[in-house]
């Protein structure tokens, strides 16, 4: 009863978003104020209903309903509680409904936080979200309907894949769709200011606070499947180039491009069709990693189990969403006017290139990832693209643009001069000149690119410092230098913390990829071994039992100078019930090392096959990644955006009636 | 006008492309070699530089040729079913070590476990050359004869092993000679 209950919710939804899709959208063209009024309803009623949906899947799951085909293939009645739950996005259907869920979650963030815009803007913005919603809930109840049942009944569940009974990927799949599908937002600013014809500052600064929240999660996404990728695939890696990661990494590119672009815009009114086109992009991308994940064009450890049925449906949707929004594009965009000028030598310029090489840098991995599929429909052979291409197209790339990435925010608008941005630098390139020349030293090898990597980190981050040092000489508010860069626009702050994650991210990738050292080595009881200044001690193999898997946990006694640090127990598992096995690496994390020990083999009586690395600084990848994302986080609370929106509310409210005004002022309250 | 068409015609020829991609089967390559000899080979032993090895030793028995690397992520995928195949001892398994560091790959055996009789090293990759690998991995199954019966590109799936490889094998393994016309309604039934 229940997963027929949520299957009609479904439908319902889909029936509300195609209201929401088409009524608000032809009302804002048309001048109608009561159909652009049902925006905002319509996209708080889609919310409930595909919310009904989803909680009702998770019940199925919760309660063991294997007589759901879904559950019955990805549940199992052993597994533990919250991976039933995270099961429920393990597999294609239910991550298809959580990707609509989401898109509903976006669709009421933006009919809640909209109070002070047009309305015939909002009504556009909902009604764009609407019709993207209609494309997925089709594709979710056409081909993907996680409801069915299935006759008869499993007696028990085939098991969530074990590789995804892991805390990390409950919230990864999540996080990364709320970017992936945040940027439907951003997108349909865009399309609603084409629409408008409204392509100004006042659409970049709405469209601001959205992108970077969507960016944030995307960047916080990326993260965490990285670091579940070093911990649990136990290869000790963090990237891989696989086409699956590609696809959740191309849309960050071009996301990150349209943040800065965005800012621009807001700023001098310039950029306004190249900002438009990356939102588009942004989204298209995200998009296309939909389809490529889902159709099986491409071949992947990750992909979904793949049907081509469902790859031309999304292929179509792809081809819709994204042939309307370009070709109204190329109709609308040569009547927008040009915006402010600027030098050779200015902020704008700095940004542009930078633009340029995040898009560039976007370009190559989408073709390093469609290079097989484009050479196969030519008839020309079947290859492969692995990491030797994309190491080597992307260090060059984004050397540059790490270079820009200090001058931009340091150049004047409109017109720099170089000598002033090099006398303003020039510290900062004599210390990571320096800094990067010594650091491989005092590591105790020395190699150009190590050096060039450290040079670039603490170039970054010594631009980050002078321009906090400059802003708080310049500031005249009162108290110590602390308090004065306290009291900066949080934009301002933002942008220099995720400036600093990204030097932080070079550090731990630098010194990961030149310092790590591995040991593989046959084990007995009692041996030890030596590494990175730790002793590691085998005190063998024992037999434990997990609620739905056996293991052989292995114990390594980790000792420093005579002293026990920590105590490691590294696990091969078999899964029960898919009969698979696994390798749970132990790590011990730390501020500046990883100790990493996975188990290998059996050898002969008692002795293991281990494998031990000491990997330095790799937690900063990941550290850096978060920062970076804090520093989105610090951007979209500017005082800002809250200021301009508690003004343009009260403008809004003095023109209506004395019952609209209270309800803006308790939404303001709310909102403080 | 023209100008701001160029991201939707860029656009549309891409759309082509992935449309095109969808009725490609990325893992199925009308092999060439299939019911062709399969091209000989002399290489060093993994586990004995010091030994060559030959084909030609394996005429009479079938077997599989499975082409693998320890760079290659996806081998670790269908290395579980591999490893499992040589447990029950179904067919013996061949590796041939496709353009590896021998050190490397010795070691990526002892931790993820050794499912062959014997690895061969193909360190330039020409042995990979005359067998025209795609990608790494690739499996080939020959028959007592020496011929190339069936190949799986990309990594072997649970699935596949069970309405593909393991029905090839038994045709294979209990018609002499072989039943070509038992032989090619399996692979068409197991290709659709």
């Amino acid at each position: 009863m229940i997963p027929e209950l949520g299957l009609f919710a479904l439908i319902l939804a889909l029936c509300v978003s195609i209201v929401q899709g088409i009524v608000p959208i032809a009302g804002a063209q048309l001048g109608y104020r009561s159909w652009i009024a049902i925006a905002r309803p319509a996209a708080q009623a889609q919310f409930v209903f595909v919310a009904l949906a989803f909680g009702c899947l998770v019940y199925t799951f919760v309660v063991n309903d294997f007589s759901v085909r879904y559950v019955a293939m990805q549940s199992n009645s052993l597994l533990p509680m919250m991976y039933r739950i995270s099961a429920v996005w393990g597999g294609h259907e239910g991550s298809m409904l959580l990707w609509v869920l989401i898109l509903g979650v976006w669709s009421i963030a933006v009919s809640v936080f909209s109070k002070n815009l047009p309305d015939d803007m909002v009504a556009r913005v909902l009604g764009v979200m609407g019709l993207i919603s209609v494309g997925f809930y089709l594709f979710v109840l056409l081909t993907s309907n996680p409801f069915d049942r299935l006759l008869p009944p499993a007696i028990d569940g085939r098991d969530l894949n074990p590789l995804l009974q892991d805390p990390g990927l409950i919230i990864h799949p999540p996080m990364l769709y709320m970017g992936y599908v945040g940027f439907s937002v951003a997108f349909a600013f865009a399309i609603a200011a084409l629409l408008s014809g409204r392509l100004d500052a006042a659409w970049a600064r709405w469209s601001r606070p959205w992108t970077t929240v969507a960016w944030l999660f995307l960047t916080l996404g990326i993260g965490l499947g990285s670091w579940w990728a070093y911990y649990e695939l136990g290869w000790g890696g963090w990237w891989f180039w696989d086409p699956v990661e590609n696809a959740s990494f191309m849309p960050w590119l071009m996301g990150t491009a349209l943040i800065h672009s965005l800012a621009v815009t807001e700023k001098r009114g310039s950029f306004k069709n190249w900002t438009v086109l990356l939102a588009i992009f942004t989204f298209s991308l995200s998009l296309l990693g939909t389809f490529l994940v889902r159709s099986g064009v491409l071949t992947s450890v990750h992909a979904f189990a793949t049907d081509p049925e469902r790859g031309a449906f999304i292929l179509m949707l792809l081809v819709l969403t994204i042939g309307i929004s370009l070709t109204l594009f190329a109709w609308r965009a040569p009547k927008v006017g040009l915006g402010g000028r600027f030098n050779l030598i200015s902020r704008e310029s700095a940004l542009l290139t930078n633009n340029v090489l995040l898009i560039v840098a976007c370009a190559a991995v989408l073709l390093g990832t469609l290079y097989p599929l484009l050479l196969d429909s030519l008839d020309m052979g079947k290859i492969s693209v692995g990491p030797p291409y994309f190491d080597a197209v992307f260090l060059p790339l984004m050397a540059p643009a790490v270079f820009l990435m200090a001058v931009g925010p340091i150049a004047r608008w409109k017109l720099a001069s170089v000598p002033d941005i090099v006398v303003r630098l020039r510290w900062a390139a004599v210390v990571s000149l320096v800094m990067g020349l010594l650091t491989p030293i005092l590591m105790g090898e020395w190699g150009a690119v190590r050096s060039l990597g450290f040079t670039m980190a603490f170039w970054v981050m010594c631009s980050v410092f002078l321009m906090l040092r400059e802003r708080a000489m310049k500031s005249n508010a009162s108290g110590n230098v602390f308090s004065k860069i306290i009291s900066q626009p949080n934009s301002f702050l933002g942008m220099c913390m995720a400036h600093f994650g990204v030097a932080v991210f070079i550090i731990g990738v630098t010194m990961v990829s030149s310092y790590e050292i591995e040991k593989d080595m046959r084990m007995d009881v009692g041996d030890s071994t030596e590494l990175g200044g730790y002793q590691f001690t085998f005190e063998g193999v024992t037999q434990v039992k997990g609620p739905n898997y056996n293991a052989d946990r292995g114990q390594i006694v980790v000792k420093k100078d005579g002293v026990v640090e920590t105590v490691l127990l590294p696990e091969k598992r078999i899964y029960t019930v898919q009969t698979m096995p696994m390798t749970e690496a132990a790590i011990d994390t730390g501020f500046l090392r990883d100790l990493y020990v996975s188990l290998g083999e059996p050898v002969s009586n008692g002795a293991w096959s281990v494998r031990i690395y000491y990997k330095p600084f790799v937690d900063w990848i990941w550290g850096g990644t978060f920062i970076m994302a804090l520093g989105g986080l610090l951007a979209v609370t500017d005082r800002r955006y809250r200021l301009v929106s508690r003004i343009a509310r009260k403008i809004k409210a003095d023109n209506k009636s004395g019952a609209e005004e209270v309800s803006a002022k308790g939404a303001a309250t709310q909102e403080s | 006008m023209v100008r701001f068409s160029i991201p939707l015609v860029i656009f549309i020829v891409l759309a082509g492309f992935l449309y095109a991609g969808l009725s490609l089967k990325p893992r199925e390559v009308p092999s060439p070699f299939i019911n062709k000899s399969a091209p000989d080979f002399q290489l060093q032993k993994l586990d004995n530089m010091n030994e060559l090895f030959s084909n030609k030793e394996l005429l009479g028995k079938v077997w599989l040729l499975n082409v693998w690397a320890s760079w290659c992520v996806a081998c670790r995928q269908e290395h579980p079913l591999l490893v499992n195949m040589a447990r029950n001892g179904t067919v013996p398994i061949y590796g041939l070590n496709y353009k590896d560091v021998p050190t490397q790959a010795r070691r990526w055996l002892e931790e993820h476990g050794n499912p062959y009789a014997l690895s061969i090293v193909d360190y330039e990759g020409k042995v990979g050359i005359d067998y025209g690998v795609y990608g790494v991995p690739e499996t080939f199954i020959i028959d007592r004869e020496g011929m190339i019966r069936h190949k799986v590109i990309g990594p072997l799936t649970r699935t596949e092993l069970r309405k593909c490889v393991l029905p090839v094998i038994e045709v294979l393994e209990k018609s002499e000679p072989v039943n070509v016309v038992a032989l090619s309604e399996v692979r068409e039934s197991c290709s659709s």
